[in-house]
C-alpha cells in the first residue's frame, strides 16, 4: 500500500538501525537484515515519526537534485511501499 | 575454494533444553543436554560479544525454554550490550507481566511466542501440557510493549483443519507477523511422523487459505508459510545452506551449523568452552565440512540449483539414506526420492486407519 503525501512513516515496532559504531547501517527486524546504502539510508533515517512522506520528498530532491523531482517521489512511495509490505514501517 | 568466506547473520543461542512443555515435534535432539552442563551467564556473554565481533546481527534466544533460564533479564541485556538484535523464540512459559516489561526493559526487540494449535484441546494434547489458556493471555500482555511480535503456529496433520481458527487469532491480536511452520522431521517430529504428516489434500486446501490470507492481511501481517518439504520439488536451502548464514550453539557450548546436525555421524562439533567462536566459524573441520560445492555428489554437482538451495538438508539426507553427502531425498531429482514417495503413498494408504486419537505421541521428555 502507498502512503499518502501526507503521511508520517516511522519505524514498525521491534525495528530499528544498527548501532552507529557499526560500520554498516543496516535495518534489523525480525529474522532479517536490510543493508542500507545512499537513498534507502536517508529515507530510513527520516522515517522518525515526525516527518511527512511531502518532507521527506523535498529531502531527497535537495539531495539528488540532479535526478527529475517527480521521479524522486514516485520512487520513494515504491520503496515506502515495500517496507510496509514487510512490516518495517507504519504509516 | 577460492571465494571468500562471509560473516554468519544468525547465531541461535539453545540457552537451555529445560522446558515446560513436551512438544511431540520438538526438534530439539532426542539426547538432551543436563543442567549441570549448561554455559555459565559469563560464558555467553563472552560468546554474545564474540559474535558480535565475527559479524553477526542477530541472536535468537531458544531452547528448550528460554524463559527456563532464570539469568534470561541478564543473558538479553549483555547480548543487546553485544550489540545484537535480540529475539525471543518461546512458548511463553513461565511468564508473568512483570518479567515481560523487564526483559523489554533489558532490550529485547522481538518475541515470538508458539502456539500448537488454535483450541485449548488440541493444542493442550500436543504440548503434554494444560498451557493453552495462559499463552493467550501473553499476548494480551504483549500489546502493551514495543516491541516485535511474531506467532507461531506449527501445523500437522493433527491441527491443519484449525487453520481458519488460528487465523482469527492473528486477526484479533495483529502481531507484525505469522509463521506457519510445518513439522519438520527431525528428532521428536521423526519419532511421530505418521502421526503428524498431513495429507495432500490437507496441505492443498491449506495452501489455499493461506494464499488468501496473505492478500488479506498485507500491511497488516506478514503470513509466513513453511511448507512441509516432503510434498516439495525442490528441497529447502537448509539453514541458508551449512556455515553460510548460522550458528547453533546448544546449550554446553557444541557449536552446531543447523538444529538436527548432531545426528550425522562422524562428525566432531567444537566446543566455545575450548576455542573462539571465529575459529570455529572460519577453520573448523565441522563447518567447512559441507561449505562450497567439493562435497557434492551426482545430481548436485551440475545441478543449477546448486547455488539456490545447496544439495538440501545434510540432516534429513543422512536420516533418510543414510549417505550424508547424497542429494535430499526431497527433491524430485533426488535417486532416493523414491524413499520420500513411498512415505506418502503409504499415508494414503492408511490415513482412513492410523489413528487420530492420543495414543501413541512420543513425548518430548525433559533433560536431567
Amino acid at each position: 500500500m502507498k502512503p499518502e503525501l501526507s503521511a508520517v512513516p516511522r519505524l514498525a515496532p521491534g525495528v530499528r538501525l544498527n548501532e552507529k559504531s557499526q560500520k554498516e547501517r543496516i535495518l534489523l527486524m525480525p529474522e532479517r537484515a536490510l543493508k542500507l546504502l545512499g537513498p534507502s539510508l536517508e529515507i530510513v533515517v527520516r522515517c522518525d515519526g515526525k516527518h511527512t512522506v511531502e518532507q521527506i520528498a523535498e529531502a531527497l530532491q535537495k539531495l539528488y537534485s540532479k535526478a527529475e523531482p517527480q521521479r524522486i517521489t514516485d520512487d520513494l512511495l515504491d520503496y515506502l511501499a515495500r517496507l510496509h509490505d514487510q512490516r518495517a514501517i507504519d504509516f | 575454494m577460492t571465494e571468500t568466506l562471509e560473516s554468519p547473520l544468525a547465531l541461535v543461542a539453545e540457552l537451555t533444553h529445560r522446558c515446560p512443555l513436551h512438544c511431540v515435534y520438538c526438534s530439539n535432539p532426542l539426547e538432551l543436554t543436563s543442567r549441570a552442563t549448561e554455559l555459565s551467564t559469563e560464558e555467553w556473554s563472552r560468546v554474545f560479544h564474540e559474535a558480535s565481533e565475527l559479524g553477526v546481527l542477530q541472536a535468537d534466544f531458544t531452547g528448550g525454554e528460554p524463559l527456563a533460564r532464570t539469568d534470561i533479564i541478564e543473558l538479553v541485556h549483555s547480548a543487546r550490550a553485544a550489540k545484537l538484535y535480540v529475539s525471543l523464540i518461546s512458548s511463553g512459559l513461565p511468564l508473568d507481566e512483570g518479567k515481560l516489561g523487564r526483559l523489554v526493559l533489558a532490550g529485547l526487540d522481538h518475541f515470538q511466542l508458539s502456539f500448537q494449535g488454535a483450541r485449548a484441546e488440541t493444542a493442550n494434547e500436543i504440548s503434554g501440557t494444560n498451557t493453552h489458556l495462559a499463552k493467550l493471555r501473553v499476548l494480551d500482555w504483549l500489546k502493551q510493549h514495543r516491541i516485535a511480535v511474531t506467532l507461531n503456529f506449527v501445523i500437522h496433520r493433527k491441527n491443519i483443519h484449525e487453520l481458519e481458527e488460528m487465523l482469527l487469532i492473528v486477526e484479533e491480536h495483529a502481531p507484525g507477523c505469522v509463521e506457519f511452520a510445518s513439522v519438520q522431521y527431525y528428532g521428536y517430529g521423526l519419532a511421530n511422523r505418521e502421526k503428524l504428516l498431513p495429507t495432500r489434500a490437507q496441505l492443498d486446501r491449506c495452501v489455499k487459505i493461506l494464499t488468501e490470507a496473505e492478500q488479506r492481511l498485507r500491511g497488516k501481517t506478514r503470513v509466513v508459510f513453511v511448507v512441509p518439504d516432503y510434498y516439495a520439488r525442490y528441497p529447502k536451502p537448509c539453514v541458508g545452506g551449512w556455515g553460510r548464514k548460522l550458528m547453533l550453539i546448544s546449550p554446553d557450548g557444541v557449536v552446531l551449523p543447523c538444529h538436527a546436525a548432531s545426528v550425522i555421524p562422524r562428525m566432531r562439533f567444537e566446543n566455545v568452552k575450548k576455542r573462539s567462536l571465529r575459529g570455529i566459524w572460519e577453520d573448523s573441520d565441522s563447518f567447512r565440512a559441507f561449505r562450497g560445492q567439493q562435497w557434492m555428489e551426482e545430481p548436485c554437482k551440475s545441478c543449477d540449483r546448486r547455488e539456490v538451495d545447496f544439495g538440501g538438508c545434510r540432516c534429513q539426507a543422512f536420516l533418510l539414506t543414510g549417505d550424508r553427502a547424497a542429494t535430499d531425498p526431497v527433491c524430485s531429482l533426488a535417486p532416493a526420492r523414491g524413499s520420500v514417495d513411498r512415505i506418502l503413498r503409504e499415508l494414503e494408504e492408511t490415513k482412513n486407519r492410523v489413528a487420530t486419537d492420543s495414543i501413541g505421541w512420543v513425548y518430548r521428555k525433559n533433560p536431567a
